[in-house]
């Protein structure tokens, strides 16, 4: 049986490849970017604006900080409880065409020992976890160093 | 309302008496622990239950229904009186948020004396969201899409602050050393054992680059506070009473550039430049403009330390140093008792863990022991000012002013 590919939110991201994006939205009154996406009204105090159009943020952006996980989180996170628990890494990256910074998590196999404020990472599409059904996608930030 | 004296409106109320349960990992009911910290600050007030006009209750959102319906829930334990009744949540500012219920019915006169009252029984390890598939609640999302924590949160300050101002580890455990040694000296503390930097630095790390020891564990715990109106303390012979002065309960301004539980993004600035200051800044300066007074007027602070970086923040957000300064000021020993400002005399939450709704007014309970220069072994000679601080998800946050 062939397993659906389903993102784990609807609409906040799209493509494969070298064309993955997140996506956002963007006031057409006053400009302001947001994600997670606003659809209805503008979140600036001093906009009227309910006009959302839907924009790709960047791909690319700067470290501005990161952790990782240690122990397995709570749900709804999804994982296996037969399996032990492998760490990843969580990064909070800087877009500075939008001024703003989104977290995600790294593309496996990138521990801290590999990240620094300031390095330059791009977004990918990545698997969040897999069940009997469904593939589930989601973001993550690969170092631009890497090649994997 | 600042206390400027021209026209003898002070905008004060009084602190009658205070009162808390131990924190602990004790397995039982809130309600329990939320009546034993009630019964002691109206004990420590000289006041029957019965003369309460109004009761305050910071919601526990663990509690199920009758952690929602608090002050409704502790009025009950304490037998029905007729009282007037309010419940609040603010997450981790609940307890402030229940305290300026609480003044702003004093104030106007809907009330002469009010108890508030907080108390949560937490659950082991994370705290997590409530459960079912709710995508449109952002604690729910970032726990389902990147197994985001609380310390999660704590991990990425920790780490920016590393890279930006340069602090160690070492200064992360020095927080820790410091403020076990105070709560040491805590009869209501969870932790009275002293630690050594080799052993925060010896125990897991649970979010890069924080420790088990630089992370605050979550507790059971009850807190209460008995206000009223300066008049009604002068009527109780309580000519000097500690007052709360000033209780800031601000909201972020939009953009918000630092990335706060539980956003998974922070506000982007490319349509409006953002504010000079962050939203913590913007707390305790809220605070400090209330109460007429600032950073050089107070003689100590009580601060969210949900980790150990966390607190050096909270030294530059109160204005206590410059920005980057935090580590410093403690290295100094500006920050521990006999110093110029201490901060966390009650041991903190290091020592404490965090017991949602009664924290921030805990927090209150040790500005009061301490500014009637009762604080025993913890005391700050000579107490005349005090600052709490705290922050919480969903744009929460809180600062309050207490004077002697």
């Amino acid at each position: 049986m062939s397993r659906t590919t389903t993102p784990v939110v609807a609409g906040w991201f799209t493509g494969g490849g070298d064309d993955f994006r997140l996506l956002g939205t963007r006031c057409r009154s006053c400009t302001s970017v947001f994600f997670p996406r606003e659809d209805v009204h503008c979140r600036n105090p001093g906009c009227a604006g309910s006009e959302l159009e839907e924009v790709p943020l960047s791909r690319r952006g700067r470290v501005w900080s990161y952790t990782d996980g240690r122990y397995r989180p709570p749900s709804p996170y999804v994982t296996d409880p037969e399996l032990p628990w492998e760490p990843y890494a969580l990064i909070a990256v800087e877009l500075e065409a939008e001024r703003m910074v989104v977290l995600g998590q790294a593309v496996p196999g990138v521990t801290v020992a590999e990240l620094a404020v300031g390095m330059e990472v791009e977004v990918v599409s990545g698997v969040l976890h897999e069940d009997a059904e469904t593939i589930w996608t989601t973001w993550q930030w690969r170092p631009t160093g890497v090649t994997a | 309302m600042a206390a400027d004296g021209g026209d003898g409106v002070t905008g004060e109320v009084a602190v009658l008496g205070v009162g808390m349960h131990p924190w602990g990992k004790w397995g039982r009911g809130f309600v329990e622990y939320g009546v034993v910290a009630a019964r002691a600050a109206l004990a420590d007030a000289g006041l029957d239950w019965r003369e309460v006009d109004s009761i305050v209750g910071a919601d526990t959102v663990r509690g199920g229904y009758p952690g929602y319906v608090a002050g409704a829930t502790f009025a009950k334990a304490l037998g029905w009186q007729g009282a007037r009744v309010t419940s609040v949540y603010a997450a981790c500012a609940s307890g402030a948020q229940a305290i300026d219920t609480a003044r702003g019915q004093i104030l106007s006169g809907l009330a002469d004396v009010v108890l508030v009252v907080g108390a949560d029984a937490a659950p082991k390890g994370f705290f997590r969201p409530a459960g079912g598939d709710r995508p449109d609640d952002p604690d729910w999302l970032r726990f389902r899409i990147l197994g985001a924590t609380n310390p999660t949160y704590f991990g990425l300050y920790a780490r920016r602050r590393m890279a930006v101002h340069g602090d160690t580890m070492e200064d992360f455990a020095q927080v820790k050393v410091k403020n076990s040694a105070l709560g040491a000296l805590n009869p209501y503390a969870r932790y009275r054992k002293r630690v050594t930097v080799d052993e925060v630095a010896g125990s897991a790390v649970v979010a890069d680059p924080l420790r088990l020891l630089d992370i605050c564990a979550t507790s059971d715990g009850g807190a209460a506070v008995v206000l009223c109106s300066m008049e009604f303390a002068r009527r109780q012979g309580v000519a000097e009473p500690v007052r709360v002065r000033a209780v800031s309960t601000v909201t972020p301004r939009y953009p918000n550039t630092v990335l706060d539980l539980p956003d998974i993004a922070t506000d982007s600035a490319v349509a409006v430049e953002p504010a000079g200051e962050t939203f913590r800044a913007s707390i305790a300066r809220a605070a400090y403009e209330e109460a007429g007074i600032g950073p050089e007027d107070l003689s100590l602070a009580e601060v969210y330390d949900l980790s150990t970086a966390l607190e050096l923040q909270w030294y530059e957000d109160l204005g206590l140093c410059g920005e980057g300064e935090g580590a410093k000021l403690l290295r100094e020993g500006a920050t521990t008792l006999g110093g110029r400002v201490p901060v966390n005399t009650s041991g903190g939450l290091a020592s404490f863990g965090e017991a949602v709704p009664a924290q921030a007014i805990a927090q209150v309970c040790e500005l009061t022991w301490q500014l009637r220069g009762a604080a025993g072994d913890r005391q700050v000679e000579g107490a005349r000012a005090g600052m709490t601080a705290n922050q919480g998800l969903f744009g929460h946050g809180s600062a309050v002013v207490a004077v002697r």
